[in-house]
């Protein structure tokens, strides 16, 4: 229980379902101060005591687990070399898989619990596949797809089936104060919402140029590779417009030699992406077949046809997507408007390859993701 | 439900519960002049008596206070600021005080540049008085105060303070004594130790929370915290808690009086309990000194298990008990004083405190042992994450 709306009304569903409940916040840093404020993110002492009022209110028990080790040494410190390897990690991705459906959820199976349930916005069908939530504004299903089957087999999900005005009018309902607290955004283990100062702090600085991709052609500098983010327009700090006045995109960063190319819109368009190992939560395919990818956490879906081959996935996009960034999962989706698409698999995305041109810049990618 | 968590807060006794009604009933303002104010302060000043003597204290002694961690900061900086001088600007504390002390010295330490020595403790959790007594050779006209616990609120062990008190006293060094585990539980007498200010909080012996009081000897200088109408000896301010002070009194005098007898009742359960947890689970260690300890105190380090899984699992099958000092729990450290005993860091995290008090009986130790063995197994297998 994070302190947030969804997860008290998911307990509270769960109790109402006649499991045997206990709330468990996660203490996810020693120093909890250092973590964001209750108003925006999860993981504060003020966000601990909501949980902890809602348990009150739902009436099941409630605890709070340390899990600052871990989750510094799984999700903040992969954040740090994602960054330094000129990727853009997804930490809240990575919590799921390595915290709250495996930390978590071991230590739960030990202590006697059958299941973690979460606030999050998925449905887990009878078939035991994982599908999008009924409100596609929230779906959830994205962050969870890098679950492996058995973790999904002790998970449940039991706001799937609703949208998030509902779960808030619900919460108001049954008496939790935390109904119209607002969403968590961000990242929770960064108190001022700077990403950048945050990586800096860690990784140091170092000046580097910023390049046209396609002149070659010195057009600034930065003071770290790592600040940077494929398909990042703002902050730049670029003092000339470029020749065509349009705005410049950051294309790739290359962290061997610090180097930051930019260029155009167009030329982030991309549409064929390469995984690492994919993760089946679905009948595991063969070869070639049709399916949905999405890139990003909220982000657009893609018709594609994807390949597992090689160890990896490889998905042509049936159109271009832009500014795909290394380090993000490419989860695969079977349609299916009815029940609600299913999750088949996921892979972290180690290479994209634009939409006219060779393989040259995924190279540079998969160089940096080497370092 | 089986409550082993007698040292974080023990119910009020019924007779204190009274008092506390009765006297919450009457009107009056302890330090008013009229009719109803006379009568307040006439309970005031009764239950000053009774607790002084209770405890071999002149009623002028007893300066009462909101709780035991405001006697004790009261006591530990205001004894500090009274003292220091030049060249004198060191306190004495041990390795296993209560946060109330600790926090308060380390506060010191941090925000007033003042030095701190900490005496060690042996592996029972035994102040060492061999330390005290060498720093004293050499640098007693440094020092200005000197905090000792009475009995440990984890481990349960009893402190040598008289000693402590004895050896400081031809230095003219005041000796404080948090004894909050101590009053009602094992004999206290303020007259015949030599300490100059100790500490007891009314809800760890069968009195309301939010009630205290410092026994302070009348030449002893101190340095007020509150400020305000000086309502206690100029030295603590605050409208007089007239129930409270009553209830507190009416506590204080049970639990000293019976003390004996409970003791005795108690250390035959506490000695059940333990041989009971050591037949249920071989493995586990018994913490704390086994002869100098407080009777109502069971501790153990259970290796292997996380302490707060135990909890957990033992809360859930109707057993309450600790983990440590109820303050630093939420996010687990491992216990300040398992380490000032030289347990490994699992091995402290790895304890639970079972307390037992007034209203325990053996139906409590039963539930403990019929719930223990599943819990540790479970606990086990979760594993220290």
């Amino acid at each position: 229980m994070s302190g947030g709306v969804d997860s008290a009304v998911a307990a509270a569903r769960a109790v109402e379902a006649g499991h045997d409940v206990t709330g468990v916040h996660l203490a996810l840093s020693k120093n909890p101060q250092t973590y964001r404020t209750g108003a925006r993110g999860c993981c504060t002492v003020e966000d601990s005591r909501d949980a902890r009022r809602a348990a009150d209110v739902i009436g099941i028990p409630f605890y709070v687990w340390d899990m600052a080790e871990r989750f510094h040494e799984d999700v903040v410190e992969d954040f740090y070399a994602e960054y330094a390897a000129g990727r853009t990690p997804n930490p809240c991705l990575r919590c799921n898989e390595k915290i709250k459906f495996a930390a978590v959820l071991d230590r739960a199976v030990a202590l006697g619990f059958d299941a973690v349930v979460t606030g999050h916005y998925a449905r887990k069908g009878e078939d035991g596949l994982l599908r999008r939530a009924v409100d596609p504004g929230k779906d959830q299903s994205y962050v969870l797809a890098v679950l492996t089957p058995a973790q999904l087999a002790h998970s449940m999900f039991p706001l799937g089936d609703t949208p998030k005005d509902e779960v808030r009018i619900e919460a108001e309902e049954r008496g939790l104060a935390v109904a119209r607290k607002p969403d968590s955004h961000d990242i929770c283990f960064i108190a001022d919402g700077d990403t950048s100062g945050f990586l800096k702090n860690r990784l140091g600085s170092r000046t580097g140029d910023i390049v046209d991709a396609a002149t070659g052609e010195v057009l600034g500098s930065h003071d770290g590779a790592h600040q940077f983010t494929v398909g990042q327009r703002h902050g730049l700090g670029l003092k000339r417009p470029a020749a065509d006045g349009r705005p410049r995109y950051v294309l790739s960063i290359t962290p061997v030699d610090n180097r930051v190319e930019v260029g155009p819109r167009e030329s982030l368009r991309i549409d064929r992406i390469r995984t690492a190992a994919p993760v089946w939560l679905g009948p595991e395919r063969a070869g070639r077949f049709e399916c949905e990818v999405q890139l990003r956490a909220h982000g657009e879906v893609y018709p594609a046809t994807v390949t597992a081959e090689d160890g990896g996935l490889t998905a042509r996009l049936h159109k271009p997507a832009y500014g795909v960034a290394a380090g993000q999962a490419l989860v695969v989706y079977d349609p299916d408007r009815e029940r609600g698409d299913s999750v088949l698999c996921s892979g972290t995305i180690d290479a994209t390859t634009p939409a006219e041109h060779s393989y040259a810049s995924a190279s540079v990618i998969e160089g940096a993701a080497g370092v | 439900m089986a409550y082993l968590d007698h040292a974080a807060t023990t119910p009020m006794l019924p007779q204190a519960l009274d008092a506390y009604v009765r006297t919450a009933r009457e009107l009056g303002n302890a330090s008013s002049l009229h009719a109803s104010g006379r009568a307040a302060r006439r309970t005031v000043e009764e239950s000053r008596e009774r607790i002084g003597e209770a405890l071999g204290a002149k009623p002028s002694e007893v300066v009462f206070t909101g709780s035991g961690t405001e006697a004790d900061n009261l006591a530990v900086k205001g004894l500090h600021w009274a003292r220091r001088a030049s060249g004198r600007n060191r306190l004495v504390t041990t390795a296993i005080e209560h946060h109330a002390v600790a926090d308060a010295v380390a506060w010191l330490g941090d925000h007033e540049k003042a030095d701190v020595t900490e005496l060690p403790v042996d592996k029972l959790g035994r102040v060492d008085v061999e330390v005290l007594a060498e720093l004293l050779d050499e640098h007693a006209d440094a020092i200005t105060v000197i905090t000792c616990m009475w009995a440990n609120n984890e481990v349960g062990t009893i402190q040598p303070v008289c000693e402590i008190a004895a050896l400081a006293a031809p230095h003219g060094i005041p000796v404080h004594t948090d004894a909050v585990q101590a009053v009602g539980h094992t004999p206290v007498d303020f007259a015949a130790c030599e300490a100059d200010a100790l500490t007891l909080s009314g809800h760890k012996l069968g009195g309301p929370t939010g009630t205290g009081a410092l026994l302070l000897r009348r030449d002893t200088k101190l340095t007020p915290l509150l400020h305000g109408g000086g309502q206690e000896r100029e030295i603590r301010s605050g409208t007089l808690d007239v129930p409270g002070i009553a209830a507190l009194a009416e506590a204080v005098a049970h639990a000293v009086r019976t003390q004996e007898a409970e003791s005795q009742r108690l250390a035959v359960l506490r000695d059940e309990l333990v041989a009971r947890v050591r037949e249920a689970v071989p493995e586990a260690v018994y913490n704390g000194d086994p002869e100098h300890r407080l009777p109502g105190n069971a501790h153990f380090s259970f290796p292997g298990c996380e302490g707060d899984a135990l909890l957990m699992l033992l809360d859930a099958a109707g057993v309450e008990c600790a983990t440590g000092s109820a303050c630093s729990a939420g996010i687990a450290q491992p216990s300040h004083v398992l380490l000032a005993m030289g347990a490994g860091e699992d091995d402290a995290r790895s304890s639970l405190r079972f307390t037992l008090g007034w209203s325990t009986t053996k139906a409590d130790v039963d539930a403990l042992a019929a719930a223990l063995p599943e819990a540790v197994e479970r606990a086990r297998s979760a594993g220290l994450s």
